[in-house]
């Protein structure tokens, strides 16, 4: 087999067991609330940081508004489930339209800013996308969307007048927001996410994801060998915007009511953190930072109570010391040529052969 | 007909006028070299060739065909070959990958199994670290593999720009001995070149580039013994 299946295969197969886990675990009562509370929303951003990772990682185009896709995936899918709660059923086939409908939006966006942003070279698509995050933000705080008998009416800055008072229904208040039905549980995160990562990991192994890579590594040379350097970037981004759309998809059916001050720049960036802490181009990587990353501030640093985010912010600085420090590096090394590890790696080796013999 | 023709290109950089009005052509199964100092637009009419910057004036052809406006990316499968200046290889890919990239165009699995085999022959240091990243090798491993990777697209022609910049002098050597048996393989080679001693001693013919023109033309061996030449490019 080769070595990059059978890494996709560890990286899916971990994912799988360790979700099923959680999701029985949780289904027996076993878990307590906060940590059943947790669930769903590290589910969404496993899904968003991996999504990220396309752009940032394989890509090598800096986005600072993935944020922005949420929100256009938020907003779209929510409001096509309000408008056809009652008439699209069974639920979940009206979800899974929403959710689709939600990518969707994503990816036309992403296509919208891609075709502009990724012809030049340079930053850009980070300097767009900031913006980008932004607008999308102060757009939906903005929009009022009510329906009626007569249909949908829609005011910008300003609730819609005119409105069959008997009939209405208010679906998008500007800043107060939206209150889409909560579809959304753990095994449907689950799912949505191994369908995500799945999509991802082919799409990287696939003659379109080398030649990101080479993008990515040369970019001259990557035209040299007679790559269309603007398509493969924009196919990456839009896929990345698409799938960060069905996330806020999930997103805007998980909570009570759905509010766009959450989608702004330091949502963006806590998603970028997420991906350069796991390792560029690594999405086990981003799944195993965003459990630990999310996770961490909301079960173990809550009783720091105000030191929480300060005590955050050493493990950030003490992760990138870790990584990149040259300091550290050595430390690595020999830590990894020390008599105790060489036994245990000669250990692992031994095993291995054997189990390949067999 | 030459297999490539170069008809009085421009090239500007903004205002500035990088390449003023060049010609030359070459043809089947020749050595071209373009030597010249820093600046003098050696590496812009590589560009300019294959697609990555546009020419203001002037029409370039491949065999007959104008490519004048054609693309960067599209230029290969029409089988011109370049490997950049600097050994831009795709550092975090493996070496197998960098080869498999150059035969991006290509569809027949075969022959490109084939190519790959011919070129791991004439490289075997590239067939030891196959599966190592290629940012991993040295200097002269890496130009290798840029030779290698453009080999592997099936080139009529294959343009090198600055092979030599920054290898050791036995590296040197090495890849102009390549240079020339990849050309007595039949493969045309439009060579750009500062070290113009190495250039014109595998080159048929060239020509010497100033400050966005030809200045000279003509055999390489005449050349190498022509005094301008030799005061100004080959230090004697």
């Amino acid at each position: 087999m080769r070595k990059q299946t059978k890494n996709n295969l560890i990286t899916f197969g971990g994912t799988a067991v360790l979700c099923v886990l959680m999701a029985v675990l949780s289904g027996l009562g076993v878990l307590d609330n906060k940590t059943n509370g947790l669930l769903v929303p590290i589910g969404i951003y496993i899904i968003l940081a991996i999504s990220l990772n396309l752009t940032v990682g394989i890509l090598g185009e800096l986005s600072l508004g993935h944020a922005g896709f949420m929100c256009i995936g938020a907003f779209v899918s929510g409001t096509f489930s309000l408008v056809f709660q009652e008439t699209i059923q069974p639920v979940w086939l009206r979800f899974a339209l929403a959710m689709i409908l939600g990518g969707v939006m994503a990816a036309v966006f992403g296509i919208l800013i891609g075709i502009p942003a990724l012809r030049l070279r340079g930053d850009y698509l980070a300097i767009v996308t900031l913006g980008f995050g932004e607008i999308m933000k102060s757009l939906a705080m903005n929009i009022y969307l009510t329906a009626d008998k007569n249909g949908l009416h829609f005011g910008f800055t300003v609730p819609p007048e005119n409105i069959d008072d008997e009939t209405k229904r208010e679906l998008l208040k500007g800043p107060i927001g939206m209150a889409a039905p909560q579809d959304t549980n753990f095994w449907i995160v689950l799912i949505v996410l191994l369908i995500c990562l799945a999509v991802l990991m082919l799409f990287i192994d696939s003659k379109s994801g080398r030649a990101c890579m080479a993008v990515r590594d040369n970019y001259i040379a990557a035209q040299s060998v007679g790559i269309n350097v603007t398509k493969y970037r924009i196919m990456a981004f839009v896929l990345s915007a698409a799938v960060a759309g069905i996330a806020g998809g999930l997103y805007s059916h998980s909570i009570s009511l759905l509010t766009a001050r959450k989608f702004d720049y330091n949502l963006s960036i806590l998603i970028l953190v997420f991906v350069v802490l796991g390792g560029l181009g690594s999405l086990r990587g981003s799944i195993i930072a965003t459990i630990i990353l999310y996770a961490l501030p909301e079960l173990f640093l809550r009783e720091a109570g105000n030191l929480r985010m300060l005590l955050y912010a050493i493990v950030l600085i003490a992760m990138m010391l870790w990584t990149n420090a040259p300091f550290c590096i050595r430390l690595r090394e020999r830590i990894g040529a020390s008599a105790p590890m060489q036994k245990l790696k000669g250990f692992l080796k031994k095993d291995k052969s054997a189990g390949g013999a067999a | 007909m030459s297999l490539l023709e170069i008809e009085n290109i421009e090239v500007y950089y903004g205002a500035i006028n990088a390449i003023k009005g060049i010609s030359f052509n070459v043809e089947e199964g020749e050595i071209i070299a373009l030597i010249g100092a820093n600046g003098a637009g050696k590496t812009t009419t590589l560009h300019t060739i294959t697609g990555l910057i546009s020419a203001k004036r002037g029409s370039i052809k491949l065999g007959g065909r104008d490519i004048t406006k054609t693309p960067a990316h599209k230029i290969v499968s029409l089988g011109m070959a370049h490997v950049p200046e600097g050994r831009r290889v795709f550092a975090q890919l493996s070496v197998y990958e960098n080869l498999m990239l150059g035969a991006y165009t290509r569809k027949d699995k075969a022959e490109i199994a084939e190519s790959l085999e011919r070129v791991y022959e004439r490289f075997p240091r590239l067939k030891e670290r196959r599966s190592q990243s290629a940012g991993t090798l040295s200097g002269g491993e890496q130009q290798m593999l840029a030779i290698g990777r453009a080999l592997m697209s099936k080139p009529s022609i294959i343009l090198m720009d600055e092979p030599s910049m920054g290898l050791s002098p036995l590296y040197v050597s090495e890849i102009f001995d390549i240079i020339g048996e990849i050309n007595k393989s039949g493969t045309t080679v439009l060579l750009v070149e500062q070290n113009a001693k190495k250039a014109l001693s595998i080159a048929n013919r060239a020509y010497v580039l100033e400050t966005g023109k030809i200045a000279l033309s003509g055999d390489a061996r005449e050349l190498m013994d022509n005094e301008q030449v030799k005061k100004a490019y080959l230090g004697e």
